[in-house]
């Protein structure tokens, strides 16, 4: 195989890469270098695209709209992070135990992270139904005034926030579990004959060798979460005030590019938010030495 | 013998030629109200304008109304526009505004019948940059059943919302789960209430400022919010995602104000019903939601375009497809083609279909309509969940529309 070098082996190397390639090219990179010169024109489909430099960002930080529809993110992030981290990690240590029909368990609480945010989102908004859903009753009987969950704008964020938590807790936990299965026996092992019981392994070595795993979790948990989109636009009840309300930043992204015919400004938007988790991902990536402990290190 | 075969040569070239030549014109033509429901009627229509006009082919493409735009604006991009396309007329502005339709008055036939209102209602800056294609108006419908038990008078011509408050207040108190009225609060009822006030406009004469702030348009909004306020009217939250006409075909809703598409929906409702034109304010104004038919600015065949979005919206054949098979009502006066139409009961006072168009009230448009909708819808919402009062919400929506209107 001596011919396999230099520009020879180079042309075979493109041309089994080309078909993957042209498509990445024309269908990812193309449209995110088109949207960057966009963000900086004023286009509305139908007239030819106007320069317009800095305009879309100057209307985008005097826009009560943007800076609502931060405020959801943001407040979404605050709450569902939090939960879905300690509740992954709980769900993760319980899915690890070695347990008679644990695997069965296992793939019930992956079933929510396959299935489609419409299916979800009908099957949440019935529970959630003031009148006729499951939720407020049981509520009652506690005496707890229940809300009109997705027809009020707070109560609508709990809502969409319970029940991402609940599609994405199997998701999480899959990853922890795999990061529980790589620590080895042996260190437990060590710490029990050294007299160490269950809550002190669960902090001295599951916790400390577990923060590789947290650390990958947190960073793709906060990714997504400012991507957050499906449950927002699907879950309000329509023309009621949550419907009217709650947007979040992809949200806002949308209704300009597709329903104001605002490509432009959609675009300057979209960069915003990739430089917001840009930032937030690089200050991670900086702060990790401070809590994360590679075994290897 | 070479002779035989020259002309028999020439026999089969003239064959071959001749229908190519008379089929050389193909029309593309993109719809969002044929589909799936009225396929085959469309199919009726065109066959009879493709035997009209010889020589030309109509091809359909359809999408649904929530994608259509979508995909008409990639098309209009990407410079392969259908040659002619349906259009609400929320959206008409938009395309005529950017030089995507063509000025099809050198094409209109002056004799064909169009109401004027709606003719008019696809002119940009007076060119007549559309044809109507359909039509449709909202009604007040009602419950003459719980009217009856109510011991009410049913509504007629000459009611006013004060009387819509004084039979919902008597209708209410028949039950618990027995709600008065439904009439939306929200943009699209908000400006046809306004001309119903009379006084009540979003902008001003030249366009240049909002003036949805007035008093008057406070006072619309006030009357708008009071039903739901005085509990004659079921909030969103008590609907439960309940549609109005869902609680209006579960007799348990005495009037409720929405479109005459209704009418088949409620034809099987377990109780009597009828309809009259919706109450006044000070006047009467209903709702006048029209489709047109634009022809691109871009096409090749600009007249066939044009011979077929005249066929397709003020043909005999066509007004009597719609009529017939209950698609939608043509905007045609003629009242010979809505015979069959008015003979169906219920409702029995079809009539007020027609009477509403005396005074009708297309939406305040603007290039950016969409965002100007629902600027104002969400701040009508906020009036409804007690955050702002209507001038409060008001004041703020007039901010937000003089910027839109700026630009």
């Amino acid at each position: 195989m001596t011919w396999q070098t230099g520009w020879h082996k180079w042309k075979w190397v493109a041309f089994f890469l080309a078909p993957s390639l042209i498509g990445l090219s024309i269908f990812i990179v193309l449209p995110i270098l088109t949207s960057f010169t966009l963000a900086f024109q004023d286009w509305n489909l139908l007239s030819p695209p106007e320069w317009i430099g800095l305009a879309n960002f100057q209307e985008m930080f005097a826009d009560a709209s943007f800076w609502g529809a931060l405020r959801y993110t943001l407040l979404f992030i605050a709450f569902y992070i939090p939960a879905v981290f300690v509740l992954a990690l709980g769900l993760a240590v319980l899915l690890n135990q070695k347990l008679r029909g644990v695997l069965v368990v296992r793939t019930a609480t992956f079933l929510p992270v396959v299935a489609s945010w419409v299916v979800v989102s009908l099957i949440w908004k019935w529970i959630f139904n003031p009148q006729y859903g499951l939720i407020n009753p049981i509520l009652d009987v506690f005496g707890v005034q229940a809300p009109a969950w997705l027809f009020e704008p707070g109560p609508a964020l709990v809502a969409i926030v319970i029940t991402s938590v609940w599609k994405d807790l199997g998701y999480i936990a899959v990853m922890y579990l795999g990061g529980l299965q790589a620590i080895s026996d042996t260190l437990y092992e060590a710490a029990r004959i050294d007299g160490a019981n269950s809550r002190q392994q669960f902090f001295r070595i599951t916790l400390p060798l577990l923060t590789p795993t947290m650390f990958f979790v947190l960073i793709i948990l906060l990714i997504n979460s400012f991507q957050v989109f499906d449950q927002v636009w699907l879950m309000p009840m329509r023309d009621s005030a949550a419907d009217r309300q709650v947007e979040v930043l992809v949200t806002e992204v949308v209704k300009n590019a597709f329903s104001y015919n605002r490509m432009g400004y959609a675009s300057a938007m979209s960069w915003v938010l990739f430089a917001l988790i840009f930032a937030i991902t690089f200050a991670q990536l900086r702060l990790q030495k401070r809590w994360v402990y590679y075994e290897s290190e | 013998m070479l002779r035989k075969l020259f002309l028999i040569g020439l026999l089969l070239l003239v064959i071959g030629i001749v229908p190519a030549l008379a089929q050389d014109t193909t029309i593309r033509y993109f719809t969002f109200s044929a589909a799936p429901d009225h396929l085959e009627d469309l199919d009726t229509i065109i066959a009879a304008f493709e035997e009209a006009n010889p020589g030309i082919t109509v091809e359909v493409e359809t999408a649904p109304f929530a994608d259509y735009f979508t995909l008409l604006q990639a098309d209009v991009v990407s410079g392969d526009a259908p040659d002619v396309f349906e259009l609400n007329y929320e959206n008409f502005v938009t395309y005529a505004a950017n030089d995507t339709l063509l000025d099809l008055s050198s094409y209109l036939d002056a004799e064909a019948p169009f109401y004027p209102r709606a003719l008019e209602a696809f002119q940009y800056e007076g060119v007549q940059m559309a044809l109507p294609e359909t039509f449709s108006t909202v009604l007040m419908f009602y419950n003459a059943d719980l009217f009856d038990q109510a011991g009410v008078a049913y509504p007629t011509n000459e009611w006013t919302w004060e009387d819509v408050r004084a039979a919902g207040q008597a209708i209410r108190a028949l039950g618990e789960d027995t709600w008065g009225v439904y009439s939306g609060v929200q943009f699209w009822e908000f400006y046809k209430k306004a001309a119903q006030n009379g006084e009540c406009e979003f902008f001003n004469a030249d366009m240049t400022e909002s003036t949805i702030n007035s008093q008057a348009c406070v006072d619309t909004l006030n009357l708008m919010t009071s039903f739901m306020n005085e509990d004659l009217m079921p909030t969103s939250a008590e609907l439960s995602g309940v549609s109005d006409g869902d609680l209006f075909v579960s007799g348990k809703l005495g009037m409720i104000v929405t479109g005459i598409w209704m009418f088949s929906a409620f034809a099987e409702a377990p109780f009597a019903w009828d309809v009259e034109v919706e109450p006044m304010i000070n006047q009467h104004a209903s709702h006048f939601f029209a489709n047109g038919v634009g022809v691109s600015s871009t096409t090749d065949n600009a007249e066939a375009a044009a011979a077929w979005a005249q066929f397709l919206t003020s043909s005999e054949v066509a007004a009597n497809v719609r009529v017939e098979s209950s698609w939608e009502l043509p905007a045609l006066d003629e009242p010979a083609y809505f015979t069959g139409y008015l003979a169906v009961t219920p409702p029995e006072n079809r009539e007020a279909v027609f009477a509403s168009l005396e005074s009708p009230v297309t939406p305040p448009v603007i290039v950016r309509q969409n965002e100007m909708q629902d600027a104002v819808n969400a701040l009508i919402t906020r009036v409804v969940d007690g955050e702002l009062t209507a001038q409060e919400a008001l004041d703020q929506a007039k901010t937000e529309l003089d910027a839109l209107i700026a630009e």
